[in-house]
């Protein structure tokens, strides 16, 4: 079976510090990747690269098989590719509504805002999410940090993502919020997407992932999948970039030595 | 006896979905009025004053318009007094001194080619500062302050500071007097098609809310708004239609037509005069901008979180270079109105405008700290403005003072919004 994503040999660099190098990762329709790793691994920056808010400096990304052209936000979009960022992305000046289309309103035959086709649909998706949900006419600022959770999340599944980034998606979500995002990924996966998820909590990937791929110092230290490692060495895989025999070691695993070095 | 619950004076207003705040503006518009009025000795709310008074607010209210889209997205334009003065010289020596040899004196093309110049040049030259600010990234503060300098010189260097005049009897009308206004019958014309429109958008909107099921205002309120609305334009054509051109401009007037004088004398109306129009037009235009296109919509959530509109796929860059092109536009038809008015165009035309529009802008709500803002509220800002510095004059302050006053208000109004967001938030 063709991988949905593949990224190949990834690399950038920001004013001389590699941010990610020679990085390579694949997902597939209907499965769940975390993306492990500190703070400052490279993470969030490698799925950036993703979704079209940084340029590679080298590297490939395939998409169904094919090379893949991601310059911008919108190319990424073109591709099915939604992302659902840590810090949520959402302009908190304007309404539930205008968030989920921005970028991509729905305009009536004069070439204007069809505000009203764009509230139906928003009211019709939040009911889905959030049923509780009701303050469709007030800037998001004014919502709660869960509600603003549904308005991100929304927004990358109303135009049918194939392929879905959560960036931590839990972060500053209550245990039952939590539990919501838990559920939707399992009916999401459930219908074929491919869903890459950046977590800290090694417990939500264990829960969630089919696969896991861990990250130090911008490079992959190994990846693996979910039953053939235990928490335990997946914590050895991020603090100290030693890769278990159950998973397949990248160019970021600590060698023999280094970590004969770090035990003495 | 049980009464039944009664609603809170809050509750109906936000079920009405009235903006509390415009409320208070115009509250605040009539009480600066009613002050001036006692103040002057009752000349301030006069016909003649009111219709002075929307003709001076014209071009300031016209380039207030497109600050608030500037100001919405974080940045400032320092440089629209400049870049109106610029286009002020450029189209005042097209027209006076460049055409006249090529295609002889009043000609009918002459206005439009004016016209269309300056635009052009207005455009041109806003694109030019959005380019830099966008693409090179130097701060919109920087660029638009060195503009402020450089444009004011440029207008210098056209004619050496020498003032270009007379203008062209058709460009003129642009800038109001007793030609340049409408007449009786076409205020009344223009204030119908005004109520007409405002039925119209209401009417539309419920419509529409009932084509999707959302819930609707109260009739009672729909109908307020409309009587409000309406009241409002057909009180604006009868101030204007009250106020009739002089008696001898009147009676040469009535000689050249061939019109025979009737008995104590001949009134003809103003009506609404031309620049008066073209704000209004403008006002219209730069909202449904603001509120109905996509574009308006991007400005707004640029300046919500820039970070995220970029996120969305929004070409922020050549959003805010369109926006700065626009303020440019809008400052070449600010030039229009003001080199009319004044029938010549001067070195100094235009300076401290940058400041009368920012502060109308920023006394019609929009906020510095971006993302909110409103056209009719920048508009009604610069009416505000225009209302103290008319009325200063009118009860014989002193320049100096005025200057102060001014000063005063524009803290205070700042001050006054700041708590009221506060509250509201």
């Amino acid at each position: 079976m063709t991988a949905l994503v593949e990224m190949k040999d990834i690399s950038i660099s920001f004013g001389g510090v590699h941010a990610v190098e020679d990085v390579s990762v694949d997902l597939h329709p209907g499965e769940v990747v975390a993306l492990l790793g500190h703070n400052g691994a490279g993470k969030s920056t490698l799925i950036k690269i993703l979704s079209g808010a940084y340029r590679r400096d080298q590297g490939t990304i395939m998409v169904d098989g094919k090379e893949a052209t991601i310059d911008n936000p919108r190319d990424a979009k073109a591709y099915g590719i939604e992302t659902i960022y840590q810090t949520l992305a959402l302009a908190d000046n304007v309404d539930a509504t205008a968030n989920l289309f921005l970028g991509r309103e729905l305009l009536t035959r004069w070439g204007t805002l069809d505000d009203g086709a764009m509230e139906a649909e928003t009211r019709r998706v939040m009911n889905r999410l959030n049923p509780n949900f009701k303050r469709f006419k007030e800037p998001v600022k004014a919502l709660s940090g869960g509600q603003r959770q549904s308005v991100a999340i929304a927004r990358a599944l109303l135009f049918n993502a194939r392929i879905l980034i959560m960036d931590e998606p839990t972060a500053a979500l209550g245990p039952q919020e939590t539990t919501q995002v838990a559920e939707l990924t399992q009916q999401l996966k459930a219908d074929g997407l491919g869903i890459f998820l950046i977590s800290h909590d090694i417990h939500d990937v264990f829960d969630l992932a089919d696969r896991l791929s861990v990250m130090k110092n911008g490079k992959l230290v190994g990846s693996a999948r979910v039953e053939d490692v235990t928490k335990d060495e997946v914590l050895g895989m991020i603090i100290l970039g030693k890769c278990p025999p159950g998973a397949i070691p990248g160019p970021g695993a600590a060698t023999s030595e280094e970590l004969a070095g770090i035990a003495s | 006896m049980a009464t039944p619950p009664r609603s809170t004076p809050r509750a109906l207003i936000s079920s009405a979905e009235i903006d509390t705040r415009m409320i208070g503006m115009v509250a605040a518009l009539f009480v600066i009025w009613i002050g001036f009025h006692i103040a002057s000795g009752g000349v301030f709310l006069t016909a003649r004053n009111l219709w002075n008074l929307s003709v001076q607010a014209s071009s300031i209210a016209v380039m207030s318009t497109g600050m608030v889209l500037i100001i919405v997205t974080r940045h400032i334009d320092l440089s629209v007094g400049s870049v109106l003065g610029f286009t002020a010289m450029m189209m005042g020596v097209v027209q006076a001194e460049f055409l006249p040899p090529l295609i002889g004196y009043d000609n009918g093309m002459t206005w439009i080619l004016a016209l269309a110049l300056g635009m052009v040049i207005g455009i041109s030259v806003g694109a030019f500062h959005g380019y830099v600010i966008a693409y090179l990234g130097v701060p919109a503060f920087i660029v638009t302050l060195g503009g402020l300098l450089a444009w004011r010189g440029a207008a210098w260097w056209v004619t050496s500071g020498r003032t270009v005049a007379p203008m062209d009897e058709t460009f003129r009308l642009i800038g109001g007097g007793t030609v340049g206004s409408i007449g009786e019958t076409w205020t009344w014309i223009v204030a119908g098609i005004i109520c007409l429109g405002i039925i119209g958008v209401l009417v539309n909107g419920r419509m529409q809310r009932s084509r999707f099921g959302f819930p609707k205002r109260p009739i009672w309120a729909e109908a307020l708004l409309a009587i409000c609305g309406c009241g409002f334009a057909l009180g604006a054509a009868a101030v204007a239609n009250a106020y009739p051109w002089p008696r001898r401009v009147a009676e040469r007037y009535a000689e050249a037509q061939g019109i025979a004088i009737p008995e104590g004398g001949l009134t003809i109306s103003h009506g609404f005069a031309v620049p008066v129009i073209i704000a209004l037009v403008v006002g219209v235009v730069m909202t449904l901008i603001a509120t109905r296109t996509r574009f308006g919509r991007y400005v707004f959530a640029i300046g919500g979180n820039p970070e995220a509109a970029d996120l969305a796929g929004i070409d922020t860059r050549w959003i805010t270079l369109k926006i700065f092109a626009l303020m440019g536009a809008l400052c070449a038809i600010g030039a229009a109105i003001s080199t009319a008015r004044l029938n010549a165009a001067t070195n100094a035309q235009g300076t401290l405008d940058e400041l009368f529009v920012i502060a109308a802008a920023v006394i019609g709500g929009t906020s510095l700290g971006g993302g909110v803002g409103t056209i009719v509220g920048a508009m009604l800002g610069a009416v505000v403005m225009q209302s103290l510095q008319s009325g200063m004059v009118l009860i014989g302050i002193d320049t100096p003072l005025q200057s102060i006053v001014v000063g005063i208000v524009l803290v205070f109004a700042v001050w006054l919004d700041t708590v009221y967001r506060r509250r509201s938030a």
